[in-house]
């Protein structure tokens, strides 16, 4: 067969199909929130949201089993939807009170969550095979209703994420200033933290619980090594992670492959290369360009060193 | 002076970190009035403004804003506050004009007005760093960074203006810059409160001081002569930025004034 029937065949695959819209999906939400993560060094809030869906995986596993619905995972996603949801909002509030305690609250959360999620599933009558799937991502298995659902949520992650970006970019850029000009500071930092668990939810089915953070921040760390604006480095970073996301799909379509591993693997080695190159052109650079502002002296010189 | 005061602060106490910044702080600006609020490092006067401005809750007390009581009833477009210049370490890069842009949202208006690009370029024309519109706020100098703070509390067109130490730390051409716009606002009629460690360039534009010590109003009228030690044309101040008044301990040599006589 030849590559570009092999590629067709890929793409009428009806599985692919799902799967590929949906890493598209993910690949385009999850760095809008990742950009505005990274401006307020929280890198690590997804990783935390994340940690607590998988206590919302196994309660709706436990609701639904107790609800004898089949199949008995049912309730899992929307499980992870409020467990994340009430995990983000937890977390913004915490940060609000202190910054200091900001840190121990998240590490709480991370072992919390795990600990809660495996704890949960067992008395669900699961396995921890059960949670892998929530883990490391499964999205070979995505249903049409998991589709629509992620199509969704997307949208929404989308429309507020990029809609209100200058609000957005105010709060996390100076959180002072966005109250001295009389914003609803609380009601921004909410909905990023709701974005964030909406993303985190979407994202899980196809990398994982584990490496949902990666799709969110790894785009925007190789973006920023490129761009000098927070628009353009938001636009490059939901680009790279369509191109991450849909190329490390389709390598599993013909290698036997875990696809959140391959997507977040490609997508760190397309970081050392880009800030190889970044470094490589830094230092082309340096010998014609002057790091020092061009600032007249404060001092008056007798006779000008040139 | 008319009834409504700009700013209306009384019996204004604030506690951060466990420790009491201001205690019962009143201050009245009127329109179009130029306030010069002094004091040494860590006497409260950062923590004042930033509690007119609802930046810090107060404990007590009450502040309004043209006769609106701090909260959605503000008229915000209205206010221009100018923190002091912030680290610009980190994070995701952001241009001049994006920094300058999130100024013209306030109070409920969450999306930027139509136009909001070419005011954000005639604010920052205004501050003479029109020149460098795009370039990445990182990679300027401390007194340009301070400018573009400038220009995103003027891109509304605000009545009154509040700025934190605006020209600490700041090079020659941007503290001249800085006093030829803010002169030109105050002919204007802007109302203006400005934190300063001392008058210097804009001794001649200043109606009135509060000077504040310990958190507490000691002197609220003419502007005061400087401290002796302070006083000669040669003296040079080095103040350190960051911990400037981030709490009432005083690390010896670091929060105090270094200054040397020639």
């Amino acid at each position: 067969m030849s590559a570009w029937e092999e590629l067709l065949g890929m793409l009428t695959d009806p599985l692919m199909q799902r799967a590929l819209v949906a890493a598209l999906l993910v690949g385009l939400a999850a760095p809008v929130i990742g950009t505005y993560l990274v401006q307020r060094k929280l890198s690590l809030l997804g990783d935390g949201i994340g940690h607590v869906a998988l206590t919302g995986v196994a309660l709706g596993w436990l609701v639904g089993n107790v609800m004898g619905l089949v199949p008995d995972d049912a309730l899992a996603i929307p499980g992870a939807v409020v467990a994340a949801l009430a995990g983000a909002v937890a977390i913004e509030l915490v940060r609000e009170r202190g910054r200091t305690s900001g840190d121990v609250a998240l590490a709480l959360l991370f072992y919390g969550g795990i600990a809660g999620g495996v704890l949960l599933i067992s008395v669900a009558g699961g396995t921890n095979a059960n949670l892998m799937g929530y883990l490391f991502g499964s999205i070979s298995t995505v249903t049409s209703t998991d589709l629509g659902l992620t199509v969704v949520l997307s949208v929404l992650v989308l429309v507020v994420g990029v809609g209100l970006r200058t609000a957005l970019f105010a709060v996390s850029h100076d959180e002072e200033f966005a109250r001295a000009a009389g914003l609803p500071v609380r009601a921004l930092n909410i909905a990023i933290a709701v974005i964030a668990a909406l993303t985190v939810t979407v994202a899980m089915r196809v990398v994982g619980l584990l490496l949902v953070s990666a799709l969110m921040i790894v785009p925007v760390a190789i973006a920023q090594l490129t761009t000098s604006s927070f628009r353009r480095t938001m636009a490059t970073a939901m680009v790279i992670g369509v191109v991450v996301c849909t190329v490390g799909l389709s390598v599993t379509y013909w290698q036997d492959v875990p696809p959140g591993a391959t997507i977040v693997v490609l997508a760190i080695g397309l970081y050392a290369v880009v800030s190889l190159g970044a470094a490589v052109r830094t230092r082309l650079r340096r010998e014609h360009r002057d790091p020092h502002p061009q600032v007249p002296d404060d001092v008056e010189l007798a006779r000008r060193l040139t | 002076m008319p009834l409504t005061p700009v700013i209306a602060a009384s019996g204004v106490r604030v506690t951060l970190g466990g420790s009491t910044i201001l205690w019962d702080v009143d201050l009245t600006v009127g329109q179009s009035e130029v306030v010069a609020l002094l004091g040494a490092n860590g006497s409260g006067k950062s923590t004042l403004v930033r509690a007119v401005v609802g930046a810090v809750p107060l404990d007590r007390g009450r502040v309004e804003l043209f006769g609106s009581p701090l909260g959605p009833q503000v008229p915000w477009e209205r206010v221009g506050y100018v923190p002091q210049r912030v680290s610009a370490g980190g994070g995701v890069p952001a241009t001049a004009c994006e920094v300058v842009v999130s100024g013209t949202l306030h109070g409920r208006r969450v999306l930027p007005p139509r136009g909001a690009r070419a005011r954000a370029r005639a604010a920052l024309e205004q501050v003479g760093l029109g020149d460098r519109v795009d370039q990445p706020v990182r990679e300027m100098s401390g007194g340009q960074q301070q400018r573009v703070l400038i220009a995103r509390a003027l891109v509304r067109r605000p009545d009154l203006l509040l700025l934190d130490e605006p020209v600490a730390g700041v090079d020659v051409a941007s503290q001249r810059t800085f006093a030829d716009v803010l002169t030109d606002l105050v002919d204007h009629g802007t109302t203006v409160l400005v934190v300063l460690h001392e008058l210097g360039a804009l001794a001649p534009l200043v109606q009135r001081a509060v000077v504040l010590r310990h958190g507490s109003v000691v002197h609220d009228g003419a502007p005061p002569a400087p401290a002796p030690e302070h006083a000669g044309p040669d003296h040079v101040h080095l103040h350190p930025h960051d911990g400037d008044e981030a709490g009432p301990a005083e690390a010896p040599g670091l929060s105090t004034t270094l200054g040397w006589e020639r």
